[in-house]
């Protein structure tokens, strides 16, 4: 039944069918050209995500993406979710400077956030990511590619790329008279999370630290993400660019409903744990609450729960 | 190719990543699925007429997987007949026998919950031998993608650390002479060997649970033959009948030849044991 109201409810949003699994009705290349680029703060400039699932019609476009221009070089963060995205990107850096790309920044292993790199290395920049991502890479890059080629077709993908830098606990790079914080933090949205300050405008680069809007997805700790979340909202940073939602938000107040989301799963798993509601049964039972508060909440809670309870049942 | 050719909109989810794929038409695969059990048939149960299962077995699957690396199925026997063991095959799995459970005579046999991987869209048979060798089956068709060759998770090392550290706790009221509902909680990998580690493009190599022996105070509960379906730290809720109080006594064997030797007492079994 479950999956039965689902279809209905994507149908609804959908018009009566599903857009995105039809062939040859993707949008042209113009209206994906059209994905706006907003300077959020000078020489910052975002892509927003589509609040969708990947899929061949939005080609993985789904992560907030987009960089940063220094006196000497640029730095990209996020680079994308296929390499079309990552090529779009690229393009949109080279209308605006002719600065050489000297960083991409590699936030996490999900893949709306890394297949976009193949499209830079042409330019041959440094690949930066968390200690952690080679790991998790060499884990789950083939298995992602794989799943991502059923979806998009074959070729779209893009290549994996290694990264060629990598931050175990803080690091600084430098644009030139710009300086950005690198951050590696411990286990939290996934394993491997990195998290990028600009100092110059105090804006934060959480990734999938921050989810604003869209429903967030769990598959490193629940209890860990909980404790960095606090740690972020002690860097008094102004404004965050969250890893899916607006392409900027205030900070840590855009924070809140993510911990309440974060908090009342804890709650009411280890709830679900101790009255002996087994894995099964918990995703249909444990923080309905918020489905009122998340897109695509039914796409990842279910998950969400089953990751949390995994965590929780051996405490 | 039928009139009934539709797409499909499957969350292929795991791994924090959900993707949109389509599958094949409904009629194409219905029957290839029917063809795929007649061939596990005779090579599982040769020579063995299978009887509809309808009252006597049944079996709860989420029709699309959470996790496929972690699907949940619970296995009830709702009926009166004499069930000895009972048989979990996922169909499509690249071993399609996923456990046989086989119930002594300290068992309350009447519901069994367990957690498998699950590797792409399958039937998934539960079949229930009574203590004549008659067979009962029933079915359900499960949405999952990638559970064998899934990576695994975020918390692997934990479970090579503390392999064959366990847990048991009861989940329902005790009571002296009475059956009760227990939940045992093994940390195990069980790397099925099919996934691959791309910077040494080596499979990881495989280490799973072989046999679980399960007694209590030397009368036997339940014994699992396990495959390679088995999720990483296995979760079994099974039914034993407990005297006033006694030794559950939990024996894990693995693929590398390692065993791991538990006793809980029962019903003090909320403590957990270490190594």
């Amino acid at each position: 039944m479950r999956g039965r109201s689902l279809m209905s409810r994507r149908h609804a949003v959908l018009g009566g069918f599903c857009l995105c699994c039809a062939p040859g009705l993707s949008r042209g290349a113009d209206e994906r050209n059209s994905l706006e680029i907003t300077e959020i703060a000078r020489g910052i400039h975002i892509r927003r995500g589509a609040d969708e699932i990947a899929s061949a019609q939005n080609e993985d476009a789904i992560a907030n993406i987009g960089f940063i221009v220094g006196r000497d070089s640029v730095a990209v963060l996020d680079s994308g979710g296929s390499l079309n995205d990552g090529e779009r990107l690229r393009r949109s850096i080279r209308n605006l400077t002719k600065l050489p790309i000297r960083y991409v920044l590699m936030s996490h292993v999900h893949p709306d956030h890394i297949f976009g790199a193949g499209a830079f290395l042409q330019d041959k920049p440094a690949f930066v990511a968390h200690a952690q991502l080679p790991h998790a890479l060499a884990q789950r890059g083939e298995y992602y590619r794989a799943r991502l080629e059923e979806v998009l077709g074959r070729g779209n993908v893009g290549p994996i790329v290694q990264p060629t830098m990598l931050v175990s606990d803080r690091t600084q790079i430098d644009l030139g008279s710009r300086s950005l914080e690198l951050r590696a933090h411990p286990v939290a949205h996934t394993s491997n999370d990195l998290s990028v300050v600009d100092s110059q405008t105090g804006t934060l680069f959480p990734s999938d630290l921050l989810f604003v809007g869209r429903a967030p997805s769990l598959d490193g700790s629940l209890k860990g993400w909980l404790r960095e979340l606090s740690m972020l909202g002690s860097l008094q940073a102004k404004q965050a660019v969250p890893g899916h939602g607006p392409a900027t938000v205030n900070f840590p107040s855009a924070a809140s409903k993510l911990k309440q989301y974060l908090e009342t799963l804890l709650r009411e798993t280890r709830q679900a744990i101790a009255n002996g509601v087994d894995i099964a049964t918990a995703p249909e039972t444990v923080a309905q609450s918020e489905r009122k508060n998340w897109t695509l909440f039914d796409e990842y809670h279910g998950h969400n729960v089953t990751q949390a309870y995994k965590e929780l049942e051996w405490e | 190719m039928g009139m009934m050719r539709r797409f499909f909109l499957i969350a292929a989810c795991g791994l924090g990543a959900v993707f949109c794929t389509h599958a094949a038409s409904a009629d194409d695969e219905a029957a290839a699925r029917s063809e795929r059990w007649a061939e596990l048939q005779r090579a599982i149960f040769p020579g063995r007429t299978i009887g509809d299962g309808a009252g006597v077995i049944q079996l709860e699957a989420p029709p699309r997987a959470l996790d496929a690396a972690l699907v949940p199925f619970t296995i009830t026997l709702p009926g009166d007949k004499q069930i000895k063991s009972v048989f979990l095959v996922i169909d499509n799995n690249p071993g399609p026998l996923a456990g046989r459970f086989t119930f002594g005579a300290a068992a309350d046999p009447r519901t069994l919950k367990v957690r498998m991987r699950v590797n792409t869209y399958t039937d998934v048979h539960a079949v229930a031998e009574d203590s004549a060798g008659n067979l009962y089956a029933v079915q359900k068709f499960v949405k999952a993608s990638g559970g064998c060759s899934a990576p695994a998770g975020p918390n692997a090392e934990q479970s090579t650390s503390n392999l064959g550290q366990m847990k048991l706790k009861l989940v329902s009221e005790f009571a002296p002479g009475e059956p009760v509902q227990a939940q045992l909680m093994i940390r195990h990998p069980n790397f099925n060997g099919m996934q691959m580690d791309q910077l040494t493009r080596l499979y990881a190599p495989a280490h799973f649970i072989r046999t679980i022996n399960i007694t209590y105070d030397d009368q036997p509960v339940l014994r699992i033959e396990s495959d390679i379906a088995l999720s990483t730290d296995p979760v079994i809720t099974f039914g034993f009948k407990p005297s006033r109080q006694g030794q559950l006594k939990v024996e894990v064997t693995d693929s590398k030849e390692q065993s791991f030797v538990r006793e809980f007492s029962v019903p003090a079994a909320t403590a957990s044991s270490t190594l």
